[in-house]
């Protein structure tokens, strides 16, 4: 059984669809990247996925389970975890406390967690007691990751993670989405960065026009001619 | 040195007792925006609203205080906080909830409050008169005069109990209110949902608690200012809606959504006010003895005391031009 599974799913903002049948499954092992030109629908479909917006046709199951249209805090309880694009951490909190936020719904002992994310992102820990909002773009994204994985989800939402980032940055954001990953957390991510983003993914959706264009392994993808001329940049 | 204790007693005591009113009102008024994002135009009345269960209270038990050496009015405001706090949980519930899932602009919920406000005041004159109370029944209030230890004093510091007590809640309030911001998990969660309500959401916040809890220290610190105020003066039943203006000048100079700044920008209102209204005269008597040309007139102060209302406008106009954050960046708790 996938860890997430949307079938033919169709969302939109207010009546008007943006998602016109999109169908993507992952593997909790599995890395699965969202590619595509700009208004393809990839952010839109993170968003439907974590209940921001309503989905009026198709299902999404997570491990079986039909979670379509469920508020995103019943989605964090279910162990999803999602970091939006922009505005993606508390500025004026400190990283430690964005991380506790990550944490809100648990009520045991989180402290091993709070390691743990430091683990990923050693960066972090040197500035745990400093505001989130005085960090560089690159450690902003480490601490909305870090919150997101403070619950310990078992699927992880990356909107962009890489953007307005320098290349620098965007090698080691991805290597910690390989590591976490690793660590048995199915990533689900949207990306601009398509050629590095395909790279490192199990599993390659492209989308236009709110549509399935190829779903393939990442390999296939960037291997594929056609995929390469119309999306990839020649 | 009697003309520099008159104007310790007038300017200084006065002004930190408004303004530390002043600076209760605002910092409720500033934690419902941080979270809620509109204006609570029905604040002051929840104060006098809260005032009012105060002397419900203290009619009923007049003997409570005297046995314990405090103004029986104090040892009933805890009740009365708690009390007012579910007030403005149910007021919530009942007016404002509806909108705010219905995604209204926040000038709506603005009218929606000024609605509130005109019913809290038509509930309080309908059951409590127009009139003036007192919320002295069994016990009167001290006045404790301090003797200076200098020769040429003859004059005393003057400060009332009710103003001690004042003083003393207000102390106790921000020390609980800047543990349970920064320590406690529902305080974080506020901190974490006034800087950025999306991805509080997204984090698995719950919402409603944190606005719940809101609106429970903003009720019980409305009660508290309410009956503090009502014990330095007389209570009325427009006594808070009186000093509406003031309190969001006070939030406003803060920076809106800061209740650090909040409690600034109570004292800055508070004391720039009263400060304004000051007679020099007084003080400017040695003066005039030894230059005998000064012809100092009866009064003297900056504004007439009628116009101290315009005040805090003024202070809130020179604010919004030259730094319209606040003193304290404003919209995050």
């Amino acid at each position: 059984m996938a860890l997430i599974e949307c079938k033919n799913i169709h969302a939109g903002y207010g009546g008007m669809n943006i998602l016109n049948g999109v169908n993507m499954a992952i593997e909790s092992s599995e890395i699965g990247v969202i590619v595509g030109p700009n208004g393809a629908g990839k952010s839109t479909t993170l968003k439907a996925i974590f209940g921001l917006l309503n989905v009026s046709e198709g299902s999404i199951e997570l491990r079986g389970d039909n979670i379509t249209n469920l508020s995103p805090d019943k989605l964090v309880h279910k162990g999803m975890g999602f970091v939006p694009q922009e505005h993606n951490v508390f500025v004026s909190m400190t990283v430690e406390e964005n991380l506790e936020m990550g944490a809100f719904i648990r009520r045991d002992d989180f402290n091993y967690m709070l390691e743990r994310v430091y683990s990923f992102f050693p960066d972090l820990k040197d500035k745990r007691r400093q505001p989130a909002g005085e960090l560089s773009g690159g450690q902003r994204q480490m601490v909305a990751m870090g919150r997101a994985l403070m619950v310990e989800p078992s699927l992880l939402l990356l909107d962009e993670p890489t953007a307005g980032l320098s290349p620098l940055y965007m090698n080691e954001i991805f290597e910690r989405v390989i590591a976490i990953n690793e660590s048995g957390v199915g990533v689900l991510m949207v990306e601009q960065n398509a050629k590095q983003a395909l790279r490192i993914a199990h599993k390659g959706f492209v989308l236009a026009a709110g549509k399935n264009r190829f779903t393939d392994t990442g390999q296939n993808l960037l291997n594929d001619p056609e995929v390469a001329k119309s999306f990839l940049g020649g | 040195m009697n003309e520099f204790i008159f104007f310790f007693n007038s300017v200084v005591i006065n002004g930190a007792v408004i303004g530390s009113i002043y600076a209760m009102g605002a910092i409720g008024v500033t934690l419902v925006f941080g979270i809620l994002r509109f204006a609570h135009f029905a604040h002051a009345d929840m104060m006098t609203l809260g005032a009012f269960l105060v002397l419900i209270l203290t009619a009923l038990f007049p003997a409570v205080g005297p046995a314990i050496g405090l103004p029986t009015a104090f040892v009933m405001m805890p009740v009365a906080m708690v009390a007012t706090a579910f007030i403005a949980v149910g007021i919530d519930k009942l007016f404002y909830k509806k909108l705010r899932e219905n995604n209204v602009k926040p000038v709506v919920m603005v009218m929606a409050s000024v609605g509130v406000t005109l019913m809290l005041q038509g509930l309080i004159r309908f059951f409590a008169g127009t009139g003036t109370q007192s919320l002295y029944i069994d016990d009167r209030k001290a006045i404790f005069r301090i003797d200076l230890p200098f020769e040429s004093a003859s004059r005393n510091l003057v400060v009332t109990e009710p103003q001690l007590l004042l003083f003393l809640f207000l102390a106790f309030a921000v020390i609980a209110l800047h543990l349970f911001l920064n320590k406690s998990r529902l305080g974080k969660a506020m901190r974490a949902m006034s800087d950025n309500p999306d991805l509080a959401k997204v984090s698995g916040i719950n919402t409603n608690t944190v606005v719940g809890v809101t609106w429970i220290i903003a009720g019980a610190l409305a009660c508290a200012a309410g009956t503090l105020l009502s014990l330095d003066v007389t209570l009325k039943p427009d006594l808070s809606f009186m000093i509406l203006l003031p309190i969001f000048a006070a939030a406003i100079v803060g920076g809106v959504g800061s209740p650090y700044g909040a409690l600034a920008g109570g004292f800055v209102v508070g004391l720039t006010e009263t400060l304004a209204v000051f007679n020099w005269t007084f003080v400017l008597r040695p003066l005039e003895r030894a230059i005998p040309a000064l012809d100092l007139p009866n009064t003297l102060a900056f504004v007439p005391t009628e116009y101290k209302i315009t005040i805090p406008f003024f202070i809130l106009l020179a604010i919004l031009i030259w730094r319209p954050t606040g003193l304290f960046k404003g919209k995050i708790i």
